[in-house]
């Protein structure tokens, strides 16, 4: 490994999306704005289509660096990125119409988007505190304007602002917490900070302080009790479209920024953060759980469910070795994966004038589309984590490694609000199912998008037989960063 | 290469319900439909015969074994096998299925093609639980059987099925949920293996195998059901569609009845002994208490519900007696109960169809009308309560005398059950059978088709054959009940705890 080396090539995926964005910006200005617009969606498309093969076709089988250290590339990375190309693309494809019906189908709309996956692709490789945070804001910055894109309404304006400030506000904790690592170890090198760490005192009040700084901003950025106030209103109000990215692509540029953190910089606090995250992921999986039975709109209740499968993602973090890394690392995939499902399903249900947000508008859709009904069901059931989908083996993925760090009895509390998370998703599938329809007539779906969201949720159930392949490569990829 | 017929079993029934769902794209292919179904049904049947002629009666040792692996990073492996415990049950499942096509025959005409369907994947499901020996395998299974059921309860069910439908698939969530945490467990205790038979072996401290004994339990006791987590059942039959109900009752409680010979006691054969006062309490108060219960309901549906809880009373209370006859006779009773129950909840289902009320008033001296049922209904009903002579009688009888064995005092309170079983299931008999013709609509009541006949026919030929000649069915489970029993007697504890 050659510290000092520039090495441009690891970083061509993320320079070919940044000067692509900036292509397509300008390309916007010209032209007929229909077609300028139209054709810069379908850019934008592409773009991310290559930026997915680049990023396969760079493959390598161990760390390498960039930039004199400030960007890793590792298998782990690799994996990440085109599983967020690849779920952007489809969140794209599902919200075309959407946001044509809307006014929201500009081309800014989407340099904006691609800018934030490039945002992610730099938090994903950040080998360097100042990489990491660069990519955070490049990602939410963008996240925040996406929403607000939207100025026509005004819980679309109203929750981009809460966005905003609630992001800043945890941006500047987590930063607060950088400063004082950098205090105490002199470097904002991941792999120099952790060997620093491992020669202190682990009691260091100022070195304890920075951890729980850094816990605190993390939780914040991924929505977890107490730091979830943000997360409902935000998913509510903010048009579809754009829920379904922040749902989506960003939870799996949060894992790499959790692992960056807690197993690149901070493995040997393990025991100082390990009882933080188990606080919050207790409380995020009982609340999430709970209060989503509560809710009426559909979005929101979303996002209560989102706030216990981070809750879960946590369970598999805090066991702090292999295992638990790679089963939050599977966790994560799928569920992004079922994320951008169902908000896919949403917008493609959604027309002009009918949000299709509220669960009484889901009543007896198997009448009318008996095969958007049947997506809906394999969506639900991966989501409450009922065998034979693959949100189940997600589940055991990180159950097995509560039960391998003794923690038999978080298995079970975390089983047990299974039980209640699977009676608000069993709802859905009641109102599906066995109610009668209220909402107007069938709905006409692109073949694009039918393709898309059948392959999107399809592979919930259809991967079965090949699981224990892809949980064999989160293991191979956790592997090579530890 | 053998031919892999457990995977045939499970997998031809899943695809054959994909492509009747493919198949029926409106209600003009109904009639196509229905056919492709019972063709399907059939085949499968034919398929599990070589299940039972091929099968080596003389051993113990799992056969027609399959071995691929699935999920390597978790050590999960795809792997099958069948002994004398689940071939009578795979018989029943395949022979049940092929019943319940037929009887969904008329009464379902909504959806008919995504009725079919979940009955044929269903079977698949139901046929992968009996014969996985992988535990992660088989807690898949037995969690994806949810699903059909439930969507079947909730989509042709009674007025208030979606309560029911709910209560049935959280009750038994919350329960399985609870073995999955007992079998991470073991996969940790036994170096990483999933594999049940390696669980069969591996010694385990009494305090740990009480636990995962009341996990287990948790998971089972909820399918039997056992008295006090039965309350789900009533309510689920009382609103599944009579198929819906056929198979809850034939084939999903023995599921529970399985895991307990299955898992809980070879694998916490300590526990199991330690425990046998809490199951045999449980059974006893299940066999007597439920008896009374079952007296008092107006609805036939419930009545052969709360009547299915103490017949399973039996199963319990035979399997923790440790001896020969209470095991082989907690095994018939399970097979028996499976064509009884079936059978009277298509003879409820029959009524149905032609008056739409389940409730016993509505009904009264409908031999006038109908003998023919009549006469299917009086043999099922003394099959029910016991008689000598039908498969009823067979379990029951083993299952008294296996607890005479251990205590006179079992043996008499269960057979004393035996009386009120005749009272509540001949009551029943007399209250909608004989007596003068209750009013016009009964006595203009139609007598059985042809279809249904043939269904209620093949159910009774069973009966009575298995009540005269057990044999064949006993022999089949010989083998693995002695090996069973023999290791149920060596302790698994590290130190003696016994």
């Amino acid at each position: 490994m050659n510290a000092a080396s520039l090495s441009v090539n690891l970083v061509i995926p993320e320079i070919f999306i940044a000067s692509m964005a900036c292509l397509i910006l300008v390309a916007g200005l010209f032209g007929n704005p229909e077609r300028s617009r139209l054709l810069c969606y379908r850019l934008s498309i592409t773009t991310l289509l290559i930026t997915a093969v680049l990023t396969i076709f760079g493959i390598t089988s161990d760390s390498q660096l960039a930039f004199n250290g400030l960007f890793v590339d590792d298998p782990l990375a690799e994996l990440l990125k085109f599983g967020i190309c690849m779920l952007t693309t489809a969140v794209f494809l599902y919200g075309r119409q959407y946001n044509l019906d809307r006014n929201l189908f500009h081309s800014e709309y989407y340099v904006l988007g691609l800018l934030a996956v490039c945002g992610m692709m730099v938090m994903i490789s950040a080998n360097h505190l100042l990489a990491l945070y660069l990519g955070l804001e490049l990602m939410s910055l963008c996240l925040y304007s996406m929403i607000a894109f939207y100025r026509e309404d005004k819980l679309a304006v109203e929750s981009a602002m809460k966005y905003f400030v609630l992001g800043a506000l945890a941006s500047s904790i987590l930063l607060y917490g950088i400063s004082l690592l950098y205090g105490l170890t002199g470097s904002l090198h991941l792999p120099e900070i952790r060997d620093t760490i491992a020669g202190m005192d682990h009691t260091n009040p100022a070195l304890l302080l920075g951890v729980v700084l850094i816990v605190t901003g993390l939780g914040f950025k991924l929505g977890v009790v107490p730091f979830h106030m943000w997360v409902p209103d935000v998913y509510q109000g903010a048009p579809t479209s754009t829920t379904a990215f922040i749902g989506s692509a960003p939870k799996i540029a949060a894992f790499a920024l959790v692992i960056r953190l807690l197993s690149g910089g901070l493995q040997d606090m393990h025991d100082v953060w390990y009882q933080m995250l188990i606080i919050l992921a207790l409380l995020s999986v009982l609340a999430g759980n709970v209060i989503a039975i509560a809710q009426d709109n559909l979005k929101r209740m979303l996002a209560y469910s989102t706030i216990s499968h981070m809750g879960f993602f946590l369970f598999g973090i805090l066991a702090g070795n292999q295992a638990g890394y790679s089963a939050a690392l599977f966790y994560v995939l799928v569920y992004a994966t079922m994320s951008c499902g169902a908000f896919g399903l949403i917008l493609i249900l959604s027309r002009k004038g009918f949000e299709s947000d509220l669960l009484e508008d889901l009543k007896g859709l198997d009448r009318n589309s008996p095969w958007i009904a049947a997506l809906f069901l394999v969506l639900m059931l991966s989501m409450a984590g009922i065998p034979p989908m693959a949100g189940f083996f997600a589940k055991l993925a990180v159950i097995r490694s509560l039960v391998e760090q003794d923690l038999v009895w978080v298995a079970v509390f975390a089983v047990l609000l299974a039980v209640v998370g699977a009676y608000y998703y069993l709802r859905i599938i009641k109102l599906v199912y066995f109610d009668p329809p209220t909402a107007p007539g069938s709905v006409t779906v692109k073949p694009m998008s039918w393709v898309v969201i059948a392959a999107n949720i399809g592979i919930l159930i259809v991967m079965l037989p090949w699981i224990g392949a892809l949980i064999e490569l989160c293991n191979y990829a956790i592997r090579t960063i530890l | 290469m053998e031919t892999p017929l457990l995977s045939i079993l499970i997998w031809f029934p899943i695809v054959a319900g994909i492509i009747v769902l493919g198949v029926g794209k409106g209600p003009q292919h109904d009639p196509l439909v229905r056919k492709l179904a019972l063709g399907f049904s059939v085949a499968v049947f034919l398929f599990s015969i070589p299940l039972y002629t091929g099968f080596d009666r003389t051993s113990a040792n799992m056969q027609f074994m399959e071995f691929h692996s699935w999920i390597p990073a978790f050590n999960i492996n795809y792997a099958l096998g069948v002994d004398g415990f689940s071939v009578p049950l795979i018989l029943l499942t395949t022979l049940l299925t092929m019943i319940v096509v037929v009887a969904g025959w008329q009464v379902i005409q909504d959806k008919v093609a995504q009725y079919m369907a979940a009955f044929l994947i269903m079977e698949g499901i139901m046929i992968g639980v009996f014969s996985a020996l992988d535990a992660m395998l088989f807690y898949v299974l037995w969690e994806a059987m949810l699903i059909p059921m439930f969507l079947i309860i909730g989509l042709w069910g009674g007025p208030n099925r979606i309560y029911a439908t709910i209560k049935f698939f959280l009750y038994t969530l919350l329960g399985s949920l609870l073995m999955l945490v007992a079998l991470l467990y073991l996969y940790d205790q036994s170096g990483g293996s999933f594999s049940i038979l390696d669980y069969h072996v591996l010694p385990i401290g009494l305090s740990a195998q009480i636990l995962i004994f009341l996990a287990f339990l948790a998971a089972f006791a909820v399918k039997v059901p056992m008295f006090p987590v039965h309350t789900w059942l009533p309510d689920a039959h009382v609103e599944a569609p009579t198929g819906g109900s056929v198979i809850l009752a034939a084939i999903m409680l023995k599921m529970g009845g399985y895991g307990f010979i299955r898992f809980s006691m070879p694998i916490a054969p300590d526990a199991s002994q330690e425990l046998a006062w809490l199951m045999i309490m449980l059974s006893l108060i299940a066999i007597v208490y439920i008896a009374l219960v079952a007296l008092v309901q107006s609805d036939m549906k419930k009545l052969i519900a709360y009547s299915s809880i103490s017949h399973m009373g039996f199963v319990t209370l035979g399997f923790f007696m440790f001896n020969g006859q209470g095991l082989e006779g907690g095994m018939i009773q399970m097979i028996s109960h499976g064509f009884i129950s079936g059978a009277l909840f298509l003879c409820v289902g029959v009524l149905y169809d032609r008056l739409h009320s389940r409730e016993i008033a509505t009904y009264q001296g409908i031999a006038t009308p109908m003998p023919m049922f009549a006469a299917f209904m009086v043999l099922f009903a003394m099959a029910n309560s016991g008689l000598p002579g039908t498969s009823g009688f067979v379990g029951e009888f083993l299952v008294i005398l296996g607890s005479f064995k251990v205590n006179a005092w079992f043996a008499i309170l269960a057979a004393l059950t035996l009386i009120f079983g005749a009272a509540y299931t001949l009551w029943m008999v007399k209250r909608v059978v004989y007596g003068k013709v209750l009013n016009d609509s009964v006595a203009g009541l139609d007598d059985l088709s042809g279809r249904e006949f043939v269904m209620l026919a093949i159910l009774a030929g069973m009966v009575l054959l298995f009540g005269i000649w057990p044999n064949p069915l006993l022999e089949l489970m010989h083998a693995s009940s002695e090996n069973l029993l023999v290791h149920l007697e060596i302790s698994k504890c590290p130190s003696l705890c016994r």
